[in-house]
């Protein structure tokens, strides 16, 4: 990667306050973020979900977060003020979440959220913005645009939610894309035809992808290249395509307890030791 | 020695890794756990501390009344109507020459008792059948809440008055009263618990057992809805003490000489210009209690309702 | 020799008047004593809805089942639950959550008026890997894993033969995935209990099952092996694409999928 990286992070921290003490959540997370496909794998409690939110500052307190750097196209998140980060976080930064049913809002169409996210970050009048928004749809490969844009969303299945989703975050042209667990709650062919489309919209327009999944082998095929976490730190950052080479005993114990069609049966799965050590040890 | 020194705070500290350990050693110390973590939720909202204090002052004023006051509230100096708070009598005396002190403090029996006997009605009633109502469904539910709905449309102190005149003035019958008109809502509110939670998983696994519908409802279904039937008491209880004060004010209540506040506010009411005391000290405690309630049902809904972020 | 569990048939329905939707339609199958079989499909393809109604929850449904020999009726009875037990997908929401796990595990032993209930209930623990150190947790105290195992536990104390498993690891972390099914398959050895595995995972499936039925749309599309399946030689495009999608992400071949649901 010559160019310079999309998104910075280095040593993140991330802790919450419970009533049971201090939970750290991530432990000093670092890695780069350029015009490709960076998948995030842990499985839960590892951090992978709050070190995405952390990204667009969407830790509420009693969470803290701080980092040496967090930088987007070299400026510093953590210390900007809120409004400047606003009009980052859907403009510059968007994020996709697991699932539609709980991020769309029940009681507006389809269609009026996503001429809404528009209009909020491009100062646009509503005709335009109905176009671009039929527009996306037919992107994310929605046979008949006009009928889902004044749909609700529980008229929706989940992939259509979900595509519906991407639509709308994808609509104001980010740089970068956060998509936090999103093909979970979807059937594997759907799942596949959703990446599919991420795949070319990310290709197409040169944005940053970053994948966060607990899905190993979806992110392995998927991703250009996996990082993995574990207890709040990355155990191990490899290409997507030499997984299988990976050295962390965490990955390739994750690697292989997973039931594979093609192994021979009759053999118990591998069962992950975890080691105490890599509690304290990450990259 | 230190060790004799350190020893009550390691016998503090003992008890306490026992109430925090992860592994509970018998149903007591579970539940003993659970009632801690509770507790230090509760303790954390101060407002809901203050609820709670003036519930428990009131219980023990209750408690410990003979040796709060002088005499029981009900002998009467006449020569001593009507005088102002002072030294000898700090909330002043009534038209009977009653010491308004001591009777205010003697009537937190009677406000217990009417708030706890109707709290002992009105929750099983409504428990009762909510549950049933939302777990038979069908025909029985719809019986059921007809005849809910029947007492939930009167206004209740309307339906109280008419009661209590139906079976004579009197605090049982005023209680009876109040409860008749209290526990539709319970039943609805057990009804829409039930509703909500008799399709989970795990009571289609006590099914999946063998279980009988009166073992889901009683050993599955009741204790989900409890907390919020609780609660709802809790809230409750000011409008309930308001309407025994009302019925006591109307004269349909707590007959003389009990020191019922409501009834005490209604023969005040003549002195109210020149002697503002008599009406006025039983209309604070009236307001104290019903705020203590308010504040200690607002805190236990924070702790006990999952669905305002409580974890139990 | 009758096998252990026999469908012939099966048409079942959900909901009423014009909300009354066909979910399962035509479905026959048959398992033997001893055997692992799997229902394979995705989400509305009925595979849960099948054992659902075998296991009594559906009472909607028309055809012909039999358990060990016995036909099934509309009701179920005491010893059919002795026979047969179930274990849920969500481990978060198959426990009640203000029970521990000690009553969780001695309710059955007393509606079956079984006794014993202290050795019944630490043996059931121990065999599932738990010790008594978790006994008394509530299932708020526990982790997804355990809660499982739990589960598990609750099902292997009336002692059934057979055991229906809906999608029991779906909800779970991988590696905590390979703890449970492998505990799945010791107690189904020393056992020699029946599955049947309910799952969209068919990865899961294979490893699992010897045989396997693919559902789409209420139907079974195809029956075959896991060896079959192996050798990639299923008959239906719907079980080819399947497992096409299995396999992980392939751009040209997901370009290649046809739906075979009804529209959105």
């Amino acid at each position: 990667m010559t160019e310079t990286p999309l998104l910075v992070v280095e040593d993140l921290h991330v802790e919450f306050t419970t009533p049971k003490g201090l939970v750290e959540a991530v432990r000093g997370v670092g890695f780069t973020l350029g015009r490709e496909k960076l998948g995030i794998v842990g499985e839960s409690g590892s951090g992978k979900s709050v070190t995405g939110r952390s990204i667009l500052r969407l830790v509420q307190p009693p969470g803290r977060v701080r980092a040496k750097r967090l930088e987007f196209g070299g400026r510093d998140l953590l210390g900007m003020p809120e409004s400047e980060l606003r009009r980052i976080r859907g403009r510059r930064i968007s994020m996709v979440m697991q699932d539609p049913k709980f991020s769309l809002n029940p009681v507006m169409t389809v269609g009026q959220q996503i001429t809404e996210a528009y209009r909020v970050h491009a100062q646009v009048d509503r005709r335009e913005a109905v176009r671009r928004a039929l527009e996306m749809l037919k992107a994310v490969r929605i046979r008949d645009p006009e009928r889902v844009y004044h749909a609700y969303p529980h008229e929706l299945s989940g992939g259509m939610g979900q595509r519906v989703m991407i639509a709308m975050m994808l609509i104001p042209e980010p740089d970068v894309l956060i998509a936090d667990e999103p093909t979970s709650a979807l059937d594997v062919t759907v799942q596949l035809q959703v990446l599919a489309i991420l795949d070319d919209l990310v290709t197409e327009r040169g944005m940053g992808l970053m994948f966060i999944s607990h899905d190993l082998n979806l992110v392995a095929s998927f991703c250009d290249r996996v990082l993995i976490m574990y207890a709040g730190r990355i155990m191990e950052i490899c290409d997507a395509r030499r997984l299988d080479e990976a050295r962390h005993p965490y990955t390739r114990g994750l690697l292989n307890c997973l039931p594979q069609i093609d192994a021979a049966g009759g053999a118990d799965l591998p069962v992950l030791t975890r080691d105490p050590a890599w509690q304290e040890q990450g990259l | 020695m230190a060790s004799e020194a350190a020893l009550p705070e390691s016998r503090l500290q003992n008890l306490r890794s026992w109430l925090l350990s992860d592994s509970p050693e018998s149903v007591f110390h579970a539940r003993c756990q659970r009632f801690y973590l509770g507790w230090v939720a509760f303790r954390a909202n101060p407002i809901a501390m203050i609820g709670l204090l003036i519930i428990v002052g009131l219980v023990v004023a209750a408690a410990i009344a003979p040796l709060l006051t002088g005499g029981d509230g009900t002998e009467q100096f006449l020569s001593d109507r009507l005088l102002p708070p002072s030294a000898q009598h700090w909330f002043g005396t009534d038209e009977l020459g009653r010491d308004i002190y001591d009777r205010i403090v003697w009537g937190t029996r009677v406000t217990l008792y009417i708030v706890g006997l109707v709290g002992t009605l009105v929750v099983p009633i409504g428990l009762v059948i909510g549950t049933v109502a939302g777990y038979v469904g069908g025909w029985v539910d719809n019986v059921l809440m007809r005849f809910t709905d029947i007492f939930l449309a009167f206004p209740r102190l309307i339906l109280a008055l008419a009661f209590v005149s139906a079976l004579g003035p009197g605090i049982e019958n005023a209680v009876l009263a109040i409860a008749l008109t209290t526990w539709s809502p319970y039943a609805r509110l057990a009804r829409a618990e039930t509703i909500t939670i008799r399709n989970s998983e795990y009571i289609m696994a006590a099914r999946l057992q063998g279980a009988s519908g009166l073992r889901i409802l009683y050993g599955h279904i009741m204790p989900l809805c409890i907390s919020s039937v609780i609660i709802r008491l809790t809230l409750d209880m000011a409008g309930i003490i308001l309407t025994a004060a009302g019925l006591g004010f109307l004269g349909l209540g707590a007959q003389p000489p009990l020191p019922e506040w409501g009834a005490m506010i209604s023969t005040g009411r003549q002195f109210l210009l020149d002697q503002w005391w008599v009406a006025t000290v039983p209309g604070i405690a009236i307001f104290v209690v019903s705020l203590g309630f308010n504040l200690l049902g607002d805190g236990l809904r924070d702790v006990l309702d999952p669905k305002s972020g409580g974890a139990a | 020799m009758t096998d252990m569990i026999e469908v012939e048939g099966l048409n079942v329905t959900f909901g009423h008047g014009k909300h009354r939707v066909l979910a399962v339609r035509d479905v026959s199958f048959h398992v033997a004593e001893g055997e692992s079989f799997g229902l394979v499909g995705e989400s509305g393809s009925g595979k849960s809805t099948v054992i659902r109604a075998l296991c009594g929850l559906n009472p909607n449904w028309s055809g012909r089942m039999a358990m060990a020999g016995n036909r099934l009726t509309a009701r179920r009875d005491k010893p059919f639950y002795k026979l047969v037990q179930m274990v849920f997908q969500d481990p978060y929401g198959s426990l009640h959550p203000r029970h521990t796990v000690d009553r969780i595990l001695s309710e059955p032993i007393a509606i079956h008026d079984l006794g014993d209930s202290e050795r019944r209930v630490a043996r059931a623990l121990e065999e599932v890997g738990l010790g008594p150190a978790f006994r008394f947790r509530f299932p708020h105290q526990l982790s997804g894993g355990q809660r499982q195992r739990v589960a598990v536990a609750r099902a292997l104390i009336l002692e059934p033969r057979v055991i229906l498993l809906d999608e029991p690891t779906s909800a779970l972390d991988v590696s905590v995935q390979a703890e449970v099914l492998n505990l799945l398959r010791r107690i189904k050895r020393e056992r020699n209990l029946t599955y049947i595995l309910v799952s969209h995972n068919l990865s899961v499936v294979a490893h699992m099952c010897g045989r396997i039925a693919v559902m789409n749309r209420g139907r079974i599309v195809e029956e075959l092996s896991v060896a079959q399946l192996r050798e990639r030689a299923p008959t239906q495009a719907y079980t080819r694409q399947l497992l096409t999608a299995s396999l992980g992400y392939d751009r040209e071949a997901v370009a290649r999928f046809v739906d075979f649901t009804e529209s959105a």
